[in-house]
């Protein structure tokens, strides 16, 4: 699970969740170093859950950059709450972390 | 129009029950939308209609980017009901970036990195209810980020 990093933090009754994944996000345009066409790989759905329910659900296309960031708000959760990420791209790769809401 | 309306949505419905049990996320991935090269076809496919300049869409970007790989854009929408954002890029070769729906409690903003061919409106369109808002930025690129 060390693909994905998580931190949520409560803040004036608003959670932040900021997410980082490692991911090439290859638009299938790139040539590599002999000049062939790196095969497209790239996150296309994300789910984001707060203690099991889901939050947000995201679609990506290639034009996210490498290593996807997101942060994104909640106002319902509270100190002890789950958050959990999963995605799968192109190619069936899947990736999940979750982590809980701390005191900012 | 309206027949054909129905029957996107309920063959999507259809592909939606037969890919769950695979990726067991809710949502499809929109294919048609995300390999769209021109912005009004990317919208249709997502169902965007009449869609509205609204001044309560606050997007956040850089005037100038050194490099087009990362480019950080923050949108909030303060139009109530907000149910979903999405990102595009005109003049990329491919303009929709990305595509997010707020459910339970999630506030309609987000701060995320996105790439850019060369100097581009960022299109923002938010759904809320039946209706659409768009509201955009420029952003002048030196660098092309599309490799």
């Amino acid at each position: 699970m060390d693909n994905i990093k998580i931190r949520a933090k409560l803040v004036n009754d608003t959670t932040e969740v900021k997410m980082i994944i490692n991911h090439p996000m290859e638009t299938g345009r790139k040539k590599d170093d002999f000049g062939q066409l790196i095969p497209a790989h790239f996150i296309q759905l994300l789910t984001a859950k707060l203690n099991d329910k889901p939050v947000m659900e995201m679609q990506w296309g290639t034009g996210i950059s490498k290593n996807p960031y997101l942060t994104f708000y909640l106002k319902d959760a509270k100190i002890g709450d789950k958050i959990a990420v999963n995605w799968v791209d192109n190619l069936g790769k899947t990736g999940e972390g979750d982590v809980l809401v701390t005191a900012g | 129009m309206q027949r054909r309306h129905f029957l996107s949505i309920f063959l999507g419905g259809v592909t939606a029950l037969l890919i769950a049990p695979i990726n067991a996320l809710a949502a499809t991935w929109n294919k048609r939308a995300f390999e769209a090269t021109k912005f009004s076809n990317a919208a249709s496919d997502l169902a965007i209609k009449n869609e509205m300049p609204s001044q309560d869409i606050d997007i956040t970007a850089p005037d100038r980017a050194e490099n087009g790989a990362i480019v950080q854009v923050e949108i909030n929408s303060r139009i109530p009901n907000t149910e979903s954002i999405a990102i595009f890029v005109e003049h990329n070769p491919t303009t929709l970036i990305g595509h997010f729906t707020f459910t339970n409690g999630a506030l309609p903003q987000l701060v995320t990195r996105i790439k850019m061919a060369e100097t581009s409106d960022i299109k923002i369109v938010v759904k809320a209810g039946d209706q659409y808002f768009t509201a955009a930025k420029n952003v002048v690129v030196l660098e092309n980020g599309c490799g």
